[in-house]
């Protein structure tokens, strides 16, 4: 609907609109608006944001002035390992949850318990995060004293190990890649539903003709997919990888309940958590919540121009 | 002919029906093993994986092969020695004792030939076995006992129960009262007022962001005022800002205004975080409402209010039940804003669970049963509410 579109008998002034729209936008306002304004000023400021970032600079140290925080969140250590691991997080998550959504929802088309495996799949969606980091916690267990062999295995996944003839490994702490991946998974549980419930809908979008022309060509299933199906539900495919893009970037409570970001298994939320709750540092923690913002910025502008030829076209 | 068919049919589709289960199976093994392990007591659930919870008991194999022929199945063939009396059992509390009866004759005949004893490991099975034979260790299969210590907070010494500590009378001032209803909504680790608490945060910040997202989500769709494009553009942007982006500001100001803490504090800030996606949703369904129903609405002489409560709201009743599931979803399973503005003085579900993980030898026993505590109600609103959860979903994603 265009401006100047409403009918006249609808107009309301200029006071009504702005009374129903007010309240709204000043809630966005006070808690979205501002508070990202005030966070980029913090993020020039020391700790407790009395003075610049540069007063924590020390003498004969590298700094960076005005953007000392920033030198930490984007030199340090600890950062370059959330770094890593939040790159770690984006390639394997949003990969295995993209491919698992899509494989499992062409597939489930062809069985008649479709809704109830649907469902099945989608059910960690519900759940909260804490929730899952405890279930597969306990998927995960690992033996107190691993030097003991009679202590009974309780975890799943260990006794599946055992089981084919291998030794107990521990999941959480065994850095970095065994760890990672095993927190990584927990995310995979957790989001493939969503895919495969966006997928599943778009791909029920394609008009059967097309498929079953292709068929009767003799096409193979496998060119039909590739071939019909993966180009005719791309547009879906792109909104799904951008929305698990910026749910990866914002990955915070499995890392925070299974490993809480020890045993290099930090992540960049985790790490802005540590420093504003742990450290008390309000610059520091700024810097990296830009630093998250920043990151996100290109699928926000995505996301606005999606919207604009949305509107255009309708 | 058809037959064959079939069957060929049928053995061709037997790989998808394959890894379509394993998947399902995948997905919901991890949670099966929680829901099992809840319900278990504690010692089996230190002793066996949880999904030995339909094997025989422990030791009972071990019975069967070197007893069983003699004291027969139930213990009681041999008159003499009644093994399913507890007193007789109570005589022997450790393993040592019991074998040391191996070596007696009884009538003549030496208990058990020393080439046919059992191992140690197998004689300590065999004892644990006879306890549970004898009733002399009344342990079910299955309990409640896990969710009543996790409800009413209580910590103690691994093998302890809330119930079995308070029939003694042990009583921890501050921490256990052994008044039920009181411990639970008083102890420190209580499992049961974190559920009072996620129930008092999520309702109020459920309804806020509807009740405001539905007047403005109104008006970006039938009022004409200016800016609106642009507005509307900004919220739509507005979704995307991370939560981490705010904390700091609003801490700081909560901590000046003593909001920290406070109810009040955790609703507007979640009423805030839900606002651009909710406004997003109801106007595009709001806005895809026939034209031609308000116009003649208001030619019928319809005032605004009634346009909007008694046909823009009722409309949108199945974008707002979406729009309801998922804020209270999102709500009661959120951990950041509880860490960062309730924390331990008013401790929501997820919090008392991330700080029972975090807290050295919490029973898994313990932690099963509370976590399935605080995903009862979302698996209830979810396989009650699927399909508008599902449409919801698909509004938000695909469409805008």
């Amino acid at each position: 609907m265009n401006k100047g579109d409403t009918p006249a008998v609808m107009k309301q002034g200029n006071f009504i609109p702005w009374a129903f729209v007010l309240p709204a936008l000043l809630i966005l306002f006070a808690y979205v608006a501002y508070p990202t304004v005030n966070t980029f000023i913090l993020s020039f400021q020391n700790a407790d944001s009395t003075r610049s970032a540069a007063a924590a600079c020390q003498p004969g140290q590298p700094c960076w002035g005005i953007l000392e925080n920033y030198r930490y969140a984007l030199t340090s250590d600890v950062m370059l390992t959330a770094f890593r691991n939040n790159l770690l997080w984006l390639i394997v998550m949003v990969g295995g949850t993209v491919s698992l959504g899509l494989l499992f929802a062409v597939l489930v088309e062809r069985v008649r318990y479709e809704s109830v495996a649907k469902a099945l799949i989608f059910l960690p969606m519900a759940i909260s995060f804490v929730g899952a980091g405890v279930i597969w916690k306990f998927v995960y267990a690992y033996p107190v004293n691993p030097g003991d062999p009679s202590e009974p295995i309780i975890g799943l996944l260990n006794a599946v190990v055992v089981g084919l003839g291998g030794k107990p490994v521990a999941w959480l702490t065994e850095a970095p890649w065994v760890n990672n991946l095993a927190l990584i998974v927990v995310g995979i549980w957790i989001w493939t539903g969503f895919c495969m419930t966006i997928l599943s809908a778009s791909l029920k979008g394609i008009p059967v003709e097309i498929l079953e022309a292709a068929r009767v060509d003799g096409a193979s299933e496998w060119q039909v997919f590739w071939r019909i199906m993966v180009p005719m539900i791309l547009p879906t495919i792109t909104v799904v990888t951008t929305t698990m893009v910026i749910n990866v970037l914002k990955i915070f409570d499995i890392v925070y309940v299974m490993t809480g970001g020890n045993y290099s298994t930090d992540v960049i939320a985790n790490r802005m958590y540590m420093e504003m709750y742990q450290h008390q540092d309000w610059g520091r923690s700024s810097a990296i919540a830009v630093i998250l913002i920043l990151a996100i910025i290109p699928v926000m502008i995505y996301n606005v121009r999606r919207f604009r030829e949305q509107e255009a076209t309708r | 002919m058809r037959e064959m068919q079939k069957l060929n049919n049928f053995l061709r589709s037997i790989p998808l029906h394959a890894v379509i289960i394993g998947m399902c199976l995948v997905w919901l093994l991890p949670t099966v093993g929680l829901l099992v392990t809840s319900f278990r007591p504690v010692q089996d659930v230190n002793e066996t994986g949880w999904w030995m919870i339909l094997a025989p008991p422990q030791g009972s194999r071990e019975y069967r092969q070197f007893c069983g022929s003699c004291h027969g199945d139930d213990g009681r063939a041999i008159e003499a020695v009644n093994l399913a009396d507890p007193e007789v059992i109570s005589q022997y509390r450790r393993s040592m004792y019991l074998a040391a009866t191996f070596n007696k004759e009884f009538g003549g005949q030496i208990h058990i030939e020393k080439d046919q004893r059992p191992s140690d490991q197998e004689i300590a099975d065999i004892l644990a076995y006879l306890r549970r034979l004898s009733g002399l260790e009344k342990r079910p299969r299955l309990w409640l006992s896990n969710y009543i210590d996790a409800l009413a907070g209580f910590r103690g010494r691994p093998g302890e129960t809330y119930t079995e500590e308070c029939a003694k009378g042990n009583i921890i001032p501050g921490e256990r009262s052994c008044n039920f209803f009181k411990d639970m909504t008083t102890a420190p680790a209580a499992m049961g007022r974190a559920f009072i608490n996620s129930l008092l945060v999520t309702i109020p910040a459920t309804i806020l962001p509807i009740l405001f997202a539905a007047f403005a989500a109104y008006a970006f769709s039938w009022m004409d005022f200016h800016g609106r494009q642009v507005l509307f553009a900004i919220l739509v942007g507005l979704q995307v800002v991370p939560l981490q982006m705010t904390l700091i500001p609003i801490y700081r100001i909560y901590t000046s205004l003593g909001l920290n803490g406070t109810f009040l504090g955790v609703w507007l800030f979640h009423t805030g975080f839900g606002l651009p996606y909710a406004i997003y949703l109801l106007r595009s369904f709001i806005g895809a409402l026939p034209r031609d129903l308000f116009e003649s609405a208001y030619l019928d002489g319809a005032s605004l209010w009634t346009a909007f409560f008694r046909l823009a709201i009722p409309l949108s009743l199945p974008a707002i039940a979406s729009l309801g599931i998922f804020q209270f979803l999102w709500v009661w399973n959120d951990l950041l804003v509880a860490l960062v503005f309730l924390g331990g003085t008013t401790p929501v579900l997820t919090y008392q669970i991330s700080s029972l993980v975090s807290r050295f030898g919490t029973g898994w026993h313990l932690l099963t049963a509370a976590a399935f505590l605080s995903m009862a109600i979302p698996m209830i609103v979810f396989l009650a509410l699927q399909r508008y959860f599902v449409r919801g979903l698909l509004a938000g994603a695909v469409k805008g």
